[in-house]
């Protein structure tokens, strides 16, 4: 049916079609992102409210631990500056250098996620769990919804670096590091704003 | 900052260097650990504290979004910058009502 | 094994769903049979169900969104003639577990699953074709954001017949919708089917925001644009920053229901006026999401029936973004009763008054326009002028609740259901239908019935007057809403006034029923061959009726406002070139389908906390996602050859007009 097949190569592709449906597609995706930041105000609107509903449980300064929590940020930092330059390669076209950093920064970030459940299994472990109170009910749910997009991006992360192993650097796949490195540097926006509102403000 | 070593590529969003990158990541650097500093060891008044470490919160998301999200005034990026102020507007109205229509309940509902 | 489902889940006990359920049982086996013997199975799943085009699926939207009017009228109904029944202290035929079902699901269905719909079925007709666009930006999305939506409404029937629905109102307020006092499946139910079509709405937002601000042809600066796409762009923006704020709600009342949390519990430090405060900050410009859009149709309306630029473009467009922002800075006057003080209150006030301004510029814009021009009174005419009439009432009841000392008396009183029904039902609704009436012969190639059109608007018109206007006046009298049986005699002749004016409305709704049956059975009759057969400004009027599925086989530079008009004056076609090329369109795809589906039955499965099946649909929906990402083949060139032919023969359909 079709007389002229797509070119699947590299990016930076001289066809005017293809260059305006990834812009477009990296524009769609920050405005998905801006609703994101929408839902994480809500958030933290939530947690506002329930901060110093402790039922009589423990309250903030019972519970962080403010050096595990700056390792924490040290690692999801790290990642973001690694993905920096596994962009800075998918510019050069150097499909190795790619694969090789966004396997560091998916390292980090699953130490970031391992950092995080072992924070929250210890709490629930004493009892300190979210159904315990308004205030560890809102912790738990915007530290935990933070984690969750981690989570996500560390899938999609996965996924795209086995689309860019067998694929190469096409526009489709230079389109989608584009969107998942918006996003990476999105989630250390938000956990910025989580370590100074829940665990520095929580804790000074 | 460094404009020559800004590469806009085709998928419209502007890239760093290796440079801007470094740049930014030392800033956040330096932007994380004074404020854990503060609070680890206090040595400012508690509330004092308090307004440095927001401070310096909200000058470090500028500095992720100049130096990792390559947001700048460019025309290409002129979209992206007012989506992104709209959502700042909204986020401070809808967080800042909240808090005020939550706190005049709590008092005028003689919560304890 | 199956969680908390079993056989019991059923309600066999009442006769009322049972025989409804037959009905609808009997209809759709009916609908599958036909279609079957029909052997129209394989044309479905290829040109409409997979589809990725725009006109295409904003049809399927204003379809489904018909369907549940139906529903949602019929709940409407029970009501009425429960409350005619109940009043002097009978029980009436409706126990109030059901009963508080049906205003519940009255209010979700015509809300979330009628007005969302119609209202994105109209975006997606219209836009692409008012800025000389092939499609939306992205098509698959649009497809998906179909499916989601489907899937919410899926489940809200499925609720019926299988369980039970929430008891709660349409804004399921805690502690009531907690799990202590609503241990049921219902909230469960609200829940899923709000969250997942949330997701789809949100996923439209995106893709007109962007659509409008990218894809706009060559000339159509924004402010050459049709007041119907900005207010299209608006509604996005309003989609964009409200629905987060939904989904988080949801979020947290799930958290509350199916992990034990305290965001909204009574005990534990939980908050329940954090739930009302949350809801309406997305509840408020809910609403508005509802209303632009039939500003939008009456604006194209005004001026195409007048024969006139429309009047005030500028001023129109403002008071369109004003609304926009202001619409975040009212939502406490839903519940000024709720305690946050005097303070708070009178802001709140002030502003819900402040953006009565730029409505009531509007309204003046249209009158304007339609003075001194040459007023054709056809069936989209008709409706707006009942609009404006209707609306203007229903909005000046809003300032009189705005005072919050006024609200104090007449809030949750049929006052406040008085009023807005006044402004949905006159604006959104009274929009629709124009809408309706006069993109329809752009959308399908023929016209609709113009008589029964005309009856149906009087009959919706004076029904509506009848249905709601002594609800005003029993709301001064003291009666509230919701209300299952009560004992006030003074209440019981305007209620039967009410119940005679659903009567009325119900023949209007019949008289649509029918029109649509007897033009499709006379489409050769009432084809539209020129494509315009409004005498439209716009550019949609300038392609075929319907559409070929690439829209415009060059895309038309545009020079001013009213783009087509001018090119009418100036005798320019959009024809006029012999030189077809190729034209990329993207490929029909099942993956939205799929991934739907699969979402259907993880959130059906949570509901009855069924954990592994829920965990399955889950990861098979993902897996879908994935699959998806991997297809290459997602997109396609249309020969030069085959866009010459089609315009080919529309030249000729030109000629015989």
């Amino acid at each position: 049916m079709s007389n002229i097949v797509l070119e699947k190569d590299i990016a930076h592709s001289h066809e005017q079609g293809h260059e305006d449906a990834g812009s477009m597609r990296v524009f769609g995706f920050w405005i998905y992102l801006m609703t994101d930041c929408i839902l994480f105000a809500t958030l933290f609107a939530g947690y506002a409210v329930l901060r110093d509903s402790v039922a009589g449980g423990p309250s903030t300064v019972d519970i962080f631990e403010l050096p595990y929590v700056l390792a924490e940020t040290a690692l999801l930092l790290l990642s973001s500056i690694t993905y920096g330059y596994a962009m800075l390669a998918m510019n050069r076209n150097d499909k190795a250098h790619v694969l090789r950093w966004l396997a560091v920064t998916f390292v980090l970030g699953c130490g970031f996620i391992a950092m995080e459940i072992n924070e929250f299994h210890h709490l629930i472990e004493e009892g300190y769990g979210p159904d315990r109170s308004g205030f560890l009910t809102a912790f738990f749910t915007l530290v935990g919804t933070h984690g969750a997009h981690v989570l996500s991006g560390l899938v999609w992360m996965a996924i795209l670096m086995a689309q860019v192993s067998t694929r190469g650097l096409t526009n489709t796949n230079t389109t989608r590091l584009s969107c998942l490195s918006l996003f990476w540097h999105f989630l250390d926006v938000v956990w910025i704003c989580v370590f100074t509102v829940v665990y520095l403000l929580g804790v000074v | 900052m460094y404009n020559q070593s800004q590469v806009h590529s085709s998928a419209g969003t502007s890239h760093g260097s290796s440079r801007s990158y470094m740049v930014g990541f030392i800033i956040s650097v330096v932007l994380t650990v004074i404020p854990f500093g503060l609070v680890m060891f206090p040595t400012l008044p508690r509330n004092i504290t308090a307004w440095v470490v927001v401070a310096l919160g909200v000058v470090q998301v500028f500095a992720h979004l100049k130096y990792f999200l390559h947001l700048d005034t460019a025309s290409e990026q002129r979209w992206n910058l007012i989506a992104l102020i709209f959502s700042v507007v909204i986020i401070l109205l809808l967080v800042g009502l909240s808090l005020w229509i939550m706190d005049s309940i709590h008092h005028n509902m003689l919560a304890h | 094994m199956f969680g908390k489902l079993s056989w019991d889940a059923v309600p066999l006990h009442e006769p009322i769903v049972m025989y409804t359920l037959a009905i609808v049982g009997l209809m759709g086996f009916a609908l599958v049979g036909t279609v079957t013997w029909k052997r129209k199975w394989g044309y479905l799943w290829r040109e409409w169900f997979t589809s990725v085009d725009h006109k295409k699926i904003g049809c399927m939207y204003i379809i489904v969104a018909l369907v549940m009017l139906l529903r949602g009228f019929s709940d409407a109904i029970m009501m009425r003639t429960q409350q005619a029944m109940a009043s002097s202290g009978g029980p009436g035929y409706l126990p109030p577990e059901h009963y508080d079902q049906i205003f519940t699901a009255h209010g979700v269905i015509m809300i979330f699953f009628m007005a969302m719909p119609f209202v994105v079925g109209l975006m997606n007709i219209v836009v692409p074709l008012q800025i000389g666009a092939r499609d939306v930006a992205y098509p698959f999305l649009n497809a998906l954001s179909f499916w989601l939506f489907v899937v919410g409404a899926a489940l809200v029937n499925i609720s019926l017949g299988v369980g039970e629905f929430a008891r709660t109102g349409w804004v399921a307020y805690p502690p009531l919708s907690e799990l202590g006092y609503s241990p049921g499946v219902g909230v469960d139910y609200y829940i899923w089917s709000l969250q997942i079509s949330g997701i789809g709405t949100l996923l439209t937002g995106v893709n007109f925001f962007v659509t409008i601000l990218k894809m706009r042809t060559e000339g159509m600066t924004l402010f050459k644009m049709p007041v119907f796409t900005w207010n299209a762009l608006c509604t996005s923006v309003l989609i964009l920053a409200a629905f987060p704020i939904l989904t988080a709600t949801l979020l947290m009342l799930t958290l509350d229901r199916y992990l034990g949390m305290h965001f909204f519990t009574n005990e534990a430090g939980g908050n329940p006026m954090m739930y009302v405060n949350l809801i309406w900050a997305w509840g408020h410009p809910e609403v508005y999401i509802l209303i632009l859009p039939a500003f939008g149709v009456f604006s194209e309306i005004a001026a195409t029936f007048s024969s006139k630029r429309l009047f005030g473009y500028v001023s129109l467009v403002w008071a369109t973004i004003a609304i926009t922002i202001l619409s975040f800075i009212v939502w406490l006057h839903h519940f000024f009763t709720m305690g946050a003080g005097a303070n708070v209150n009178a802001f709140f006030g002030i502003m819900t008054m402040i953006i009565a301004v730029p409505t009531g510029v509007k309204i003046f814009t249209w009158l304007f326009t339609m003075y001194r021009g040459r007023v054709r009174f056809e069936t989209p005419m008709l409706w707006t002028l009942g609009f404006i009439v209707t609306f203007s009432i229903g909005g000046m009841t809003g300032v009189l609740l705005a005072v919050p000392g006024a609200d104090f008396l007449l809030h949750n009183s049929l006052f406040l259901i008085a009023h807005f029904h006044n402004v949905i039902i006159g604006g959104a609704v009274f929009g629709y239908m124009a809408g309706l009436t006069y993109w329809f012969p752009k959308a399908f190639g023929f016209r609709l019935n113009d008589r029964l059109g005309r009856i149906a608007f009087w009959c919706w018109l004076t029904g509506f007057y009848f249905a709601f206007m002594p609800s005003y006046v029993l709301g001064f009298m003291g009666m509230t809403r919701r209300l299952n049986h009560f004992d006030n005699p003074a209440w019981q002749p305007w209620l039967l006034l009410e119940l005679v004016g659903v009567g009325i409305i119900l023949c209007g709704v019949s008289a649509q029923a029918l029109q649509l049956y007897v033009s499709i059975r006379n489409r050769a009759k009432y084809r539209d061959l020129t494509g315009d057969p409004w005498d439209g400004r716009t550019l949609e009027w300038a392609t075929a009726s319907p559409p070929p599925f690439y829209n415009f086989a060059e895309q038309p530079k545009v020079n001013d406002l009213d783009a087509y008009w001018g090119m009418k004056e100036r005798g320019v076609s959009t024809l006029s070139h012999t030189d077809y090329r190729a034209i990329h369109m993207p490929r029909n795809t099942s993956a939205g389908l799929m991934i739907s589906i699969f979402a259907l039955i993880c959130s059906f499965a949570l509901v009855w906390h069924i954990w592994w099946l829920a965990i399955f649909g889950l990861v098979a929906s993902v897996v879908a996602m994935v699959v998806r990402s991997y297809d290459e083949d997602i997109d396609y060139f249309v020969p030069a050859q085959e866009v010459a032919r089609i315009e080919k023969a529309r030249l000729k359909d030109l000629a015989e007009a």
